[in-house]
């Protein structure tokens, strides 16, 4: 249903910053919906919206600015631009931090903890789902998924030793945990999703002869794509971004992911704050990239998971 | 039904070889919860249990310990800098999610209108959930600490000049400000699925009748996306009473213990305070007033969600 292309709306860019092009598919269903009398586009309502993503704008906005200044430039309200450019700030802030190395602990743990968790969670979901009726996988169910209102700080100290005796307060240690914890909400969603897999297919595979290894790796893994997108998107961001548990596992700083290793550097910073936020910024935009180029897969993957 | 159904109770009459086949649990589904269960049950229960037992003991964390019954859970009751980290939480959690969830309710439904740029907009307002909050949080340090008392000084404001972080009274709101700041933008993308819920033609009924907008949203999306407000709440509130990153980064619990929240006094008391025995009573006091207000909230808010 394309509606015929429309000629560029009145008053496009009157004041506005210039949009990033659309993907195909959705301008024609909006503008579709202008065809009636009610479905004009809103702009004052656009203006609104414009205006009020400035609050989302103005921190990012402000680190980029201080990051690149000389600290002598930071006086008053800071929202100047710098009037010398320090690039310098990025270099040192790079070699004080070891930002390569916490860079890496970050994506390793966060690279580990994504394949591990579709891996192994959606399997033990599919276990569960295809077993409903049988009362172990029920009560399996349910013990996992009531973890779900356990809150952290209850094991954080337990498990903080237990993960010292064993030698997992590390980089590995905390790829398991990511995996382990994700349980509890993966296996919800990816038992709901898997009900609505109809049996037939994996009933024609068994026919065929495949095992259940099989019929799970061939038949619904692949399946599986959209929610594993999801939990994985979701799983990325709290690898990336989680704080308390590298603080509470991490004994080596040299195995510090990224936000812990900000928190050792803070104190250290204090005398230079353009070399600090040149840190923040080091920190925030491997991710941000990410999320700008999958800006539309991350979205709908995330709504995906908001519906069941 | 299909007449391929597998048989869940093998008849006696069968011969064994098929039932082996048709109603016994395949080992395939037993090897794919095994492993699971085992690292659930080592990394999450073995730890809340531990953190339940050393809860009855006066455990430093380290070296010998004895039983002391429920001494550490009448202490608590008694402890001043515990109940005014749980009145600090209390009331952190109670604005901060009343707010997150206004202000991501008003801009989901922005955003699900007739506006230009509708994809973008989407895009730019979902940015603050892929940086971590600790990072952000040292970024929102500095405009508090620096930035807006400089601001209120060119305003000749004598209350805004001075940092709000440093006075006890008022330092709570910053974290507040991050709290919304980062955390309305999951919440959109929760919103923006529930509006996608509510069928169109409710809308061009009510325009037909000359509803206003605001009697269009009373009337017709809140009770359509009742549901979601439900969920959004309990997911809100449960979230922030366990906050963590925003404090540690913007105040680490100061001034003094103004900006305590119940995490962070586990936290310095469990692991840097040698109090290991007693935050773990203070734990699973945590824990139980975790499960009883989401239990509370989802019924008290069902039951307005049906009376809607």
């Amino acid at each position: 249903m394309t509606g015929p292309s429309v000629a560029a709306p009145p008053r496009a860019g009157s004041g506005l910053p210039p949009d990033r092009p659309d993907v195909p598919g959705v301008p024609s269903r909006r503008r579709s919906r202008r065809a009636g009398p009610e479905g004009r586009v809103n702009w004052w309502l656009t203006g609104l919206l414009v205006f009020l993503a400035l609050t989302i704008a103005v921190p990012l906005y402000f680190a980029v600015v201080t990051a690149l200044k000389t600290p002598d430039q930071l006086t008053g309200a800071g929202f100047g631009l710098p009037t010398e450019v320090r690039w310098a700030n990025f270099a040192d802030a790079w070699t004080l931090t070891d930002f390569p190395r916490s860079a890496l602990n970050s994506a390793v743990v966060t690279v580990g903890a994504v394949v591990l968790t579709l891996l192994t969670n959606s399997m033990v979901a599919y276990a569960i789902a295809r077993n409903m009726h049988r009362r172990v996988f029920k009560g399996l169910f349910f013990y996992f998924v009531s973890a779900l209102f356990v809150p952290f700080p209850i094991l954080m100290l337990p498990v903080a030793k237990e993960t010292a005796i064993l030698g997992l307060d590390n980089q590995v240690g905390l790829i398991l945990l990511y995996t382990v914890y994700g349980l509890s909400f993966n296996v919800f969603v990816f038992v709901a999703y898997i009900n609505s897999i109809p049996r037939e297919l994996e009933e024609a595979a068994t026919m065929d002869g495949a095992s259940t290894w099989t019929t799970f790796w061939r038949v619904i893994f692949p399946l599986l794509a959209p929610m594993n997108a999801t939990v994985g998107i979701l799983t990325c961001l709290w690898a990336w971004n989680d704080f308390l548990l590298p603080l509470v596992i991490v004994s080596d700083p040299r195995a510090a992911t990224l936000p812990l290793q900000q928190y050792v550097f803070q104190s250290q910073f204090s005398t230079n704050y353009p070399v600090a936020f040149a840190s923040y910024l080091m920190a925030m935009v491997p991710l941000l990239l990410v999320y700008l180029v999958a800006q539309r897969w991350v979205i709908s993957g995330v709504t995906r998971g908001a519906i069941k | 039904m299909t007449s391929v159904q597998p048989v869940d109770r093998p008849t006696d009459s069968a011969p064994p070889r098929r039932t082996l086949v048709a109603a016994r649990l395949p080992r395939a589904f037993v090897w794919m919860v095994v492993p699971a269960f085992v690292l659930f049950f080592v990394f999450h229960t073995v730890p809340v249990l531990q953190g339940v037992f050393f809860s009855f003991t006066d455990s430093p964390g380290y070296g010998a310990w004895e039983a002391v019954g429920l001494a550490n859970y009448v202490a608590l009751l008694s402890d001043p800098r515990v109940r005014d980290a749980y009145l600090f939480t209390a009331q952190f959690a109670v604005v901060a999610t009343i707010l997150t969830n206004v202000v991501a309710l008003a801009l989901a439904v922005a955003l699900n209108g007739k506006i230009r740029f509708k994809t973008a907009l989407r895009g730019v307002y979902f940015i603050p959930n892929v940086l971590a909050i600790l990072v952000v949080g040292y970024v929102f340090q500095y405009l508090f600490t620096f930035s807006l008392p400089a601001i209120g000084e060119a305003l000749g404001s004598a209350r805004l000049s001075s940092s709000i972080l440093a006075d006890p009274d008022l330092a709570w709101i910053g974290i507040v400000v991050l709290a919304v700041w980062q955390g309305t933008a999951f919440n959109i993308v929760l919103y923006l699925a529930g509006l996608q819920t509510v069928p169109p033609e409710l809308y061009e009924a009510a325009s037909l009748d000359g509803a206003s907008a605001w009697r269009r949203f009373r009337s017709i999306t809140f009770p359509m996306i009742a549901a979601f407000f439900t969920i959004n709440m309990v997911l809100a509130l449960k979230g922030y009473l366990q906050v963590f990153d925003h404090i540690m980064a913007m105040t680490a619990g100061g001034p003094g213990t103004a900006t305590e929240s119940v995490g962070v006094l586990i936290y310095k008391g469990g692991f840097q305070g040698g109090e290991y025995g007693y935050q773990l009573a203070n734990a699973v006091v945590f824990m139980v007033v975790i499960v009883v207000l989401a239990v509370f909230q989802l019924r008290v808010l069902q039951r307005r969600e049906v009376s809607a």
